[in-house]
């Protein structure tokens, strides 16, 4: 008896720039993982408050463990390096970002492409919205004792407003301790001109993200804010923002979303254009990476579109009007870092999660609270209350995690979103009544 | 007319009862003496109590409700995988519990506690609620000033509370005041270190947690008290490991955790147990410019700890000096569930203790732990491992 030939999975459409973005990523790790050979410096760096054009401008090659991690967890690998940095004690409560990262070394530090990720030369810990992010790297520093490790602190928000005290604060640390820093280790003089072109083209990238978390604004949304959402930062947040790739790829995206719009259609989703749109939702709170896709479904299929999205903003508050200014370099830098999403306190949370309800004329918002991040989660059950009580409208509230797969259940969200989506039906309905 | 000193039994009365008062009548007390009086909470690990005692203030440290409190509104605030403290907080300030606080400081120690001082800010509109930050940059011309400006803020915010302005010889008041109080907690410490026979860390345990509720002066009478009467009390040493305790500075273990740690056979010689009041580890200078005091105080002078950034040397050098200063056989790991700072430390300090071949053992448990049967069996073990086969000295 011949085994009948297995089922080939449906095809992934991808749009333009998500072919352009997964041809800038595979090149973006082998440009990482040859740099050594190229003679450049590496440095590992986080995402919210990266100083990416700053590195650039060194000619340093960024490398962010926690999109390593992320690749990871989108690639299934996830699970066995949380495990392996179990394994050495690390606790089964902590970030599974930091986890999942340690795994991976403990395993050759092979990268989400297969390419090695070389060994880093400096720890740029930009601690920015994020308690962990200072573990991390003082953990990370102990495995790599040649790196040197500088600090920027990022103040953060507590009072809702940045003040000149913070500004002045991570400018001093920028000219006196990081820059110095960067030169001694890439052996190159800081040139504030080449920081400059690299901060104007960040500039015209920024609006053209901005044109794509707009265009949400329509119906049908020509966008998903969150799943679609976290392709379109992936360039801006990472290792292109100051790039002319960075600058070509929000070009295409641009192009591609106005052709949706002209043609009244919505998202594309894995599985191609979506259908009708049948509700608009806002969604606070990261993705989960191990089961994207499927998580991605669960709301597609119910013709759910997320119209904005928090996650979107942990690397910037573009759509609120900050764009890098090249005529104040180190001042644009610090602002920036300030700004990111997970520096705001928690009433600015939730008057920005407020404004994207009416702004985006959503039907309600959900929360996936991530069992990794106490910086997204702790309060987050707080917000939903305070966001139904000022807005009318119904909350929802899931939970799971980053990149371990352990904490997905699939059944669960899809129990919750049907039954979130069933309750948004019912208040359609009487309100019609 | 002579002063009657208390006796030990008495001062532990005194201090369990203050421990267990989850109305805080104490301040509510102090409060009804004055209406101009006001009070203002802090949470852990470490809150520069002088700038609040130099406004005319009562520092209040609050550190969750502990095992005596029923979580009603508290857990609906937040998710389970995160710690206990938060929603005990939340659970004392919906319960009313801590109405006689006009304000609430939240210093920087991690992401909860960030969080926690923006749902203040929401639940509790017309109190007042700040976040201090901390320098993780210990240059005094880049953190320091920094610090330094974090403090401004907070005095004036202070000085909006009694519409009273700060005043410099205030703060160096409060300084030296605070400075006689951290030097008895530092001699009670080593008194313990050197006897641990003599000062039970139950007892000691108490001593610290008043000082988070009595008035400073009040609170220094209460250990210079406890050291001059517990020298005479008839207690001798027991067979017991000398251990130090890591990881429990924020939320806190129940007193029966602590009780349960000593029956199983430890002398704790050293902790991070409320750490606000040895945070500081010398005199903060008295001449100049108070603030600038309190400010070098922090960069050159603070203990080490998970929330304080160690860029160069290894975590473990602190705590590894830490031992052989206080002769410890061992380290226990006692950390809250879900605790970010000691639980992203425990590997490293773990390797750390490992390569200089000190025996260490690890636990979570969280504030309102009931059940101590396998702590006390773990730790009996522990115990009875140093003791019958660790190397004789």
């Amino acid at each position: 008896m011949t085994t009948p030939p297995a089922a080939r999975p449906p095809e992934i459409h991808k749009e333009p720039s998500m072919l352009l973005q997964k041809n800038m990523l595979a090149d973006y790790f082998t440009r990482v993982s040859k740099a050594r050979e190229e003679g450049k410096k590496i440095a590992y760096t986080f995402v919210p408050g990266n100083l990416t054009e700053l590195l650039h401008a060194f000619d340093v090659v960024p490398v962010y463990p926690e999109i390593n991690a992320l690749q990871n967890g989108m690639r299934k690998r996830s699970a066995k390096f949380i495990l392996d940095a179990e394994k050495i004690g690390h606790s089964e409560d902590v970030c599974t970002y930091v986890k999942a990262d340690l795994g991976m070394l403990l395993n050759g530090n092979v990268g989400p492409t297969g390419e090695i990720i070389p060994e880093p030369d400096i720890l740029l810990l930009s601690y920015t919205g994020c308690f962990t992010f200072m573990k991390w790297f003082e953990i990370l520093k102990q495995h790599y004792p040649k790196a040197e490790v500088v600090m920027l602190q990022v103040p953060y928000q507590g009072e809702g407003t940045p003040t000149p005290a913070m500004r002045e604060y991570i400018v001093r640390q920028l000219r006196e301790s990081v820059i110095p820093a960067f030169e001694r280790i890439s052996g190159h003089r800081f040139e504030e001109d080449r920081l400059r072109e690299q901060l104007r083209r960040s500039a015209e990238a920024e609006e053209g993200l901005v044109f794509a978390l707009q265009s949400a604004r329509r119906r049908p949304s020509p966008i998903d804010a969150y799943f679609g959402g976290v392709y379109y930062i992936g360039p801006m947040f990472t290792a292109f923002r100051g790039t002319p790739e960075c600058v070509d790829y929000y070009d295409t995206l641009r192009e591609e979303i106005q052709n949706r719009i002209d043609a009244h259609a919505g998202p594309i989703t894995p599985e191609g254009p979506m259908a009708e749109e049948k509700y608009r939702l806002i969604v606070e709170g990261p993705p989960n990476w191990t089961h994207f896709r499927e998580f991605w479904k669960l709301f597609y299929d119910e013709g759910a579109v997320v119209v904005a999205s928090t996650y979107t903003k942990v690397g910037g508050l573009y759509d609120q009007g900050f764009r890098h200014n090249p005529d104040d370099p180190l001042g644009t830098l610090a602002d920036y870092c300030m700004g990111c999403y997970t520096n705001l306190n928690l009433p600015t949370r939730v008057e920005l999660i407020e404004k994207y309800i009416r702004d985006f004329e959503a039907d309600g918002f959900l929360i996936n609270s991530i069992k990794s991040c106490n910086s997204f989660s702790s309060g987050q059950l707080l917000i939903l209350r305070e966001l139904e009580r000022r807005t009318g409208k119904p909350g929802g509230f899931f939970e799971s995690d980053l990149v371990d797969p352990r904490y997905f259940s699939a059944a669960n969200i899809k129990n919750r979103l049907e039954s979130y989506l069933q309750m948004l039906d019912q208040r359609r309905s009487q309100a019609v009544a | 007319m002579t002063r009657l000193r208390p006796t030990v039994a008495e001062i532990v009365e005194q201090t369990l009862a203050l421990y267990e008062d989850l109305d805080f009548s104490y301040v509510r007390a102090w409060k009804s003496k004055s209406t101009s009086r006001r009070a203002v909470g802090f949470m852990p690990v470490y809150m520069p109590r002088e700038i609040i005692h130099a406004a005319g203030m009562l520092p209040v440290g609050v550190m969750g409700g502990g095992d005596r409190l029923d979580i009603i509104k508290g857990d609906a605030y937040f998710q389970s995988y995160l710690c206990h403290i938060p929603r005990s907080t939340i659970e004392l300030a919906l319960s009313h519990r801590l109405d006689s606080l006009d304000g609430m400081v939240f210093p920087s120690i991690c992401d909860v506690i960030r969080n926690l001082s923006g749902m203040w800010k929401l639940l509790f509109p017309e109190k007042m609620a700040r976040y201090l930050d901390f320098p993780q940059n210990f240059d005094p011309a880049l953190g320091g000033r920094f610090y330094r400006q974090e403090l401004e803020s907070l005095r004036s915010a202070l000085s909006e509370l009694n519409a009273l302005p700060p005043q410099d010889s205030a703060l160096t008041h409060s300084i030296c005041l605070f400075n006689k109080n951290r030097r008895l907690v530092k001699a009670l410490y080593d008194l313990r270190a050197s006897k641990p026979w003599l000062v039970p860390t139950y007892e000691a345990y108490l001593l610290l947690r008043a000082g988070n509720i009595l008035d400073v002066e009040e609170h220094t009478q209460l250990l210079e008290d406890y050291l001059v009467r517990v020298e005479s009390e008839p207690r001798k040493p027991m067979d017991n490991i000398r251990v130090i305790v890591v990881g429990s500075f924020c939320e806190q273990p129940p007193l029966g955790l602590i009780l349960t740690l000593e029956r199983a056979g430890c002398y704790i010689v050293d902790d991070d147990f409320v750490l606000a009041s040895r945070w500081i580890t010398a005199d903060i200078s008295k001449t100049g410019d108070p603030l600038e005091a309190l400010v070098e105080a922090y960069l050159k002078n603070s203990t080490f700890h998970s929330s304080k950034f160690e860029g160069s040397t290894p975590k473990w050098r602190h705590l590894i000096e830490q031992v052989k200063a206080r002769q410890a056989d061992g380290v226990v790991f006692a950390a809250p569930s879900f605790c970010d700072p000691a639980l992203l430390d425990q590997p490293q300090y773990e390797k750390g203790l490992e390569e200089a071949g000190i025996a260490h053992t690890t636990f979570k448990y969280a504030e309102n732990t009931g059940q101590f049967q396998n702590i006390r069996e773990q730790i009996g073990t522990f115990s009875d491992s140093l003791k019958l086969w660790s190397e004789a000295p």
